[in-house]
């Protein structure tokens, strides 16, 4: 098996297990992790097959490779805006429920 | 690194990644994520992704990180709260089902790509003559994909007007994080001091050699961001007041000279984002030094969180 | 086009740039400025970036074909090209004219009192709907799968703080929701783009359209992306996060959220169907949008009849009608499985989107109105509301009718392509759906007017002043809803679709559909419309519409509404690899 596709499986598992913690885990917090772990899975797939791509003298394909750049700093600033949010709310309500109708409020 | 060490890294990464999952507690999941975050560094290494590798190692794995860490210390005992309203053992099952249903479904998917392999390397080179630069991911950033990097910017100022609108009323224009008080004469206060300005001289480096090695203004931005942040916790210098006029300034002069030097394009090379034939290479260097203070600017304040104190002036 | 062949731009094609950029100066001068900039900014930006959407519909008409520009002259599949065809110059011209309404709406609210400093609400607002704007004129221009990637986050980073601008827990917990569920969404829809760049080497949709097989990565790609897509939009029931979200934020921000912001990413299931995977999609699969469309349409209408609050129930209402808009997706294909009837459900779908997007704008305005006047909204308190507040309660009822397909609103004349392409393709089940829809939306008309006309028990004390020019805007913009259909014809559509719209059996729809509405309120609402009448036949339809209430709530928790995102995508999968 090449380096590319033993990566590209390992993002495809990465995708479930992100998958699996946001569904799984009440605290946003958790989700906000393992929706990381899932977005980490999507861009590895892509780097893995940008490296498949390697071609005409470069060590792999540089536009997913630019492209993840700015997918990393898209998920950082997905995730500061989350923090920010669900700190903001545990101030407020003491509580970082989802739930509708929180237990006090 | 041969193929058994990859397997290795492979099995690592996975395990942590499960453990963040899985975790007992918040801490614990994200101290998982920080670990996961470097070593996924060592895997875009593996990949031919040195530039990648630099920007999941500062942005992915050490913003990020430090970001989800800070939170763990301000959940205030909501985890026991949350902790009964978890997904119940049959939704559990069916998270269980359904996401390894997703991952066997992409693992064919990955199995069968086609050969040949799809790629525009072959399109990346003959192009990059044209950009006069020699990193062919600047290259796609700045020249084929400019739009892309434009817009990357617009979505962290866009992130930290969003940021910045959590605040609370009477806190609004003041100054974001705590007040931080630490002994001057402590271990913080002098690495404050020794390191910031080594870090400014590697981080300029990182982002001169960007044009034509791995690095660039990301990862530059991050190192400088993480000193500001630096001398901040050690009580050097307080966060500025986001009403003030200067921060405002340096937040939106990258994408606006950015913007400025793509109508200049369209005046003088026929098409926005154009750039006239000889003067690529100058032009990028405008552009990538006028992102620089906006990125260390906004990474650092998307850290810092809203404001939080000492109100309307 | 031909793979390999290079493309050129075409004349006027900078504008579409200038659409996307001249917003995004506008939120940048105005961080800059701020203070008593920030309404200026964007009232100098409104008539501008209306200005640019004329100019470039005058250009579009003046092409054979749609505009396209390429960004530093780089061609696909390296470079990025922004294109603009009839469906991306209407969204334009109708975001630019939406965003002037509520800009002018907004100006009672946001505006600066002479002398005030800057404060967080106007902060934010001014420079988030500049934001939403300049991303939405990008998802309609971008043809590039990664850039209307980013254009979906900028979309979701501005819509997000929007939901909790007043900052109470409430608000805050639904934009929590919003955010995550979002998230989820990008996240499929990145899942999918990487997989056929994998596949296919190219980003632009063109391109990808003209090289994508009906093979096991396409599949997977468009379900994905689909689902992701769906999340994004809200539709049932991936719409877990949309009533609180839309019913808590202040009126000016509901507007934007429910009028513009969703449009976004279902134009772009529109695209992905229609323009960039026909020959992937096949008339099987496109009944699963239709599917849980109509599902939407009962759920969400039949919870909004039970509402006790305005503004949730005109919440509920657009659940309901983000599934109308989705009603368009198998009535593409024609009676033997073929994509002949494209372009008519394109006109249908954005006609219907525009009709909402200005009369839902109006309707959230008219709420927030009477919430401001008579510091409530309770949906049984309020009686006088049309003698205290008439023009805010024309705009309400104007909005609704214009939603109900009355004659000549935009919502009638895509109601009617629709039902003319369900007759050709035999697909009649579809007309059930599309004319149930409307009766209940009639409903709700119903509902809402049998309150605000009723005379109140004791003459209305204590109406606090609302701003004049707040509720003339609400009403344009539900009067322009009423109204589109004839500007459709007037521009690209040809007139002799409205040659029978004024005929005695075409205007004897609408009372048909009011007593529809009529019996589904006295059915369903929570309190009894007029006294007892009606009383002996509640019990059982309210336990229907309590059992309806009850499956809302459970798929609007978030382990079961993450499942069904999941499903949703298997079941896409499926559909599109049986062929």
């Amino acid at each position: 098996m090449t380096i590319e596709t033993l990566f590209a499986l390992t993002a495809c598992a990465l995708v479930g297990i992100g998958l699996y913690g946001l569904i799984a885990q009440p605290h946003p917090l958790r989700k906000l992790v393992a929706f990381n772990i899932m977005g980490s899975g999507v861009f590895v797939l892509f780097g893995a097959l940008a490296k498949r791509g390697a071609a005409a003298g470069l060590p792999a394909d540089p536009v997913p490779q630019a492209l993840l750049i700015t997918a990393i700093v898209v998920a950082f600033a997905a995730t500061a805006v989350t923090v920010a949010l669900l700190v903001r709310l545990i101030e407020a309500t003491d509580s970082a429920s989802l739930a509708d109708a929180p237990p006090r409020e | 690194m041969s193929t058994v060490v990859s397997a290795a890294v492979v099995l690592l990464l996975l395990w942590l990644a499960v453990w963040t999952v899985v975790a007992r507690d918040a801490f614990l999941a994200v101290a998982g994520f920080v670990v996961y975050g470097l070593l996924l560094a060592l895997v875009w290494v593996r990949l031919a992704g040195i530039d990648v590798a630099l920007t999941e190692a500062a942005i992915g794995g050490g913003l990020t990180g430090a970001l989800l860490l800070g939170a763990v210390g301000r959940l205030r005992g909501t985890e026991a709260a949350t902790a009964t309203e978890g997904a119940s053992a049959g939704a559990r099952a069916g998270a269980a089902v359904l996401a390894v249903a997703v991952t066997a479904a992409l693992m064919l998917g990955v199995l069968v790509l086609p050969e040949p392999v799809p790629t525009l390397a072959p399109l990346v080179v003959p192009a990059m003559p044209a950009t006069g630069v020699g990193n062919p991911i600047t290259g796609v950033l700045l020249a084929f994909r400019a739009l892309d990097t434009l817009l990357e910017a617009t979505v962290l100022v866009i992130a930290l007007i969003g940021v910045w609108s959590f605040a609370p009323d009477r806190a609004w224009g003041g100054r974001p994080g705590p007040r931080y008080q630490t002994d001057p004469d402590g271990v913080l206060a002098w690495l404050a001091r020794v390191l910031p300005p080594i870090g400014v001289v590697i981080g300029i480096y990182v982002f001169w050699a960007g044009a034509d090695h791995p690095g660039g203004k990301f990862q530059a931005a991050t190192i400088l961001a993480a000193m500001w942040m630096l001398v901040q916790m050690a009580g050097l210098s307080d966060a500025p007041r986001t009403s003030h006029r200067g921060l405002r300034a340096g937040i939106v002069a990258g994408p606006l000279v950015f913007i400025a030097v793509g109508v200049l394009g369209l005046w003088a090379a026929g098409s926005f984002l154009a750039y006239p034939p000889g003067l690529a290479k100058p032009l990028i260097v405008v552009i990538e030094v006028a992102l620089l203070p906006t990125l260390v600017l906004v990474l650092a304040l998307l850290m810092n969180g809203p404001p939080r104190r000492g109100g309307p002036a | 086009m031909a793979p390999g062949e290079l493309l050129t731009g075409t004349e006027g094609g900078a504008l579409l740039a200038a659409a996307v950029l001249l917003p995004f100066v506008g939120m940048l001068a105005g961080l800059l400025l701020g203070g008593r900039w920030l309404p200026r900014v964007a009232f100098v930006l409104m008539p501008l970036g209306l200005g640019v959407a004329l100019a470039i519909a005058s250009a579009r008409a003046d092409a054979d074909g749609p505009l396209v520009y390429l960004l530093g002259g780089w061609s696909p599949p390296l470079g990025i090209a922004l294109r603009a065809d009839g469906a991306a110059v209407a969204m334009l011209l109708a975001v630019a004219g939406v965003v002037c309404g509520i800009g002018a709406f907004a100006r009672g609210d946001f505006g600066l009192a002479p002398g005030a400093g800057e404060s967080r609400g106007a902060f934010a607002y001014w420079l988030l709907l500049l934001a939403v704007w300049g991303a939405l004129n990008l998802v309609f221009v971008s043809g590039d799968l990664f850039t209307l990637y980013v254009a979906l986050e900028l979309l979701t980073f501005a819509g997000v703080p929007l939901v909790c601008l007043a900052g109470s827990g409430e608000t805050l917990r639904a934009a929590l929701r919003y955010i995550l569920f979002a998230l989820c969404g990008s996240v499929l829809y990145l899942l999918g783009a990487v997989l056929l760049y994998g596949g296919y080497g190219t980003l632009d949709m063109p391109l990808l359209a003209g090289a994508l097989q009906p093979e096991p990565i396409a599949y997977a790609a468009l379900a994905l992306m689909t689902a992701g897509l769906f999340a994004k939009t809200a539709l049932f029931p991936l719409h877990l996060w949309l009533p609180p979200a839309h019913g808590g934020a202040p009126a000016a921000a509901s507007a934007v959220l429910s009028a513009l912001v969703i449009k976004g990413s279902w134009f772009l299931v529109l695209r992905l169907w229609l323009d960039v995977m026909p020959g992937v999609a096949n008339a099987a699969a496109a009944q699963l949008p239709a599917a849980l469309g109509a599902a939407a349409i009962v759920t969400g209408s039949v919870v909004a009849l039970r509402q006790q609050r305005l503004k949730l129930l005109v919440a509920y209402s657009t659940v309901a009608q983000i599934g109308y808009l989705f009603l368009l997706f198998p009535l593409a294909f024609d009676a033997a499985g073929d994509m002949t009837l494209r372009e008519v459900a394109t006109s249908a779908g954005v006609l219907q989107a525009i009709a909402h997007a200005t009369a839902k704008a109006g309707m959230f305005m008219a709420a927030g109105l009477v919430y401001a006047a008579l510091g409530h909204d309770r949906i049984d308190d309020l009686a006088g509301a049309a003698k205290a507040l008439p023009v805010a309660v024309a705009a309400f009822l104007v909005g609704g009718l214009a939603l109900m397909g009355a004659v000549p609103s935009g919502a009638y004349l895509a109601k009617k392509l629709l039902l003319g392409s369900a007759a050709t393709s035999g697909q009649w089940w579809w007309t059930w759906v599309l004319q149930g829809g409307a009766a209940f939306t009639a409903g709700y008309v119903v509902l809402v007017a049998l309150r605000v006309f009723r005379r109140p028990p004791a003459p209305l004390a204590d109406l606090k002043p609302v701003s004049a020019l707040s509720q003339w805007a609400a009403l344009g913009l539900a009067v322009a809803s009423l109204l589109l259909s004839l500007a459709a014809v007037w521009g690209p559509l040809p007139p002799d679709l409205l040659a029978k719209a004024f005929s005695l059996e075409e205007l004897a729809m609408l009372p048909v559909l009011f007593g529809a509405g009529a019996l589904l309120v006295a059915a369903l609402a929570r309190s009894p419309l007029t006294g007892s009448s009606g009383g002996a036949a509640r019990p059982g339809f309210a336990g229907l519409g309590t059992a309806f209430e009850a499956g809302d709530r459970l798929v609007r928790q978030w382990a079961p509404a993450m499942l069904a995102l999941l499903l949703v995508a298997g079941t896409c999968g499926w559909l599109l690899a049986r062929g």
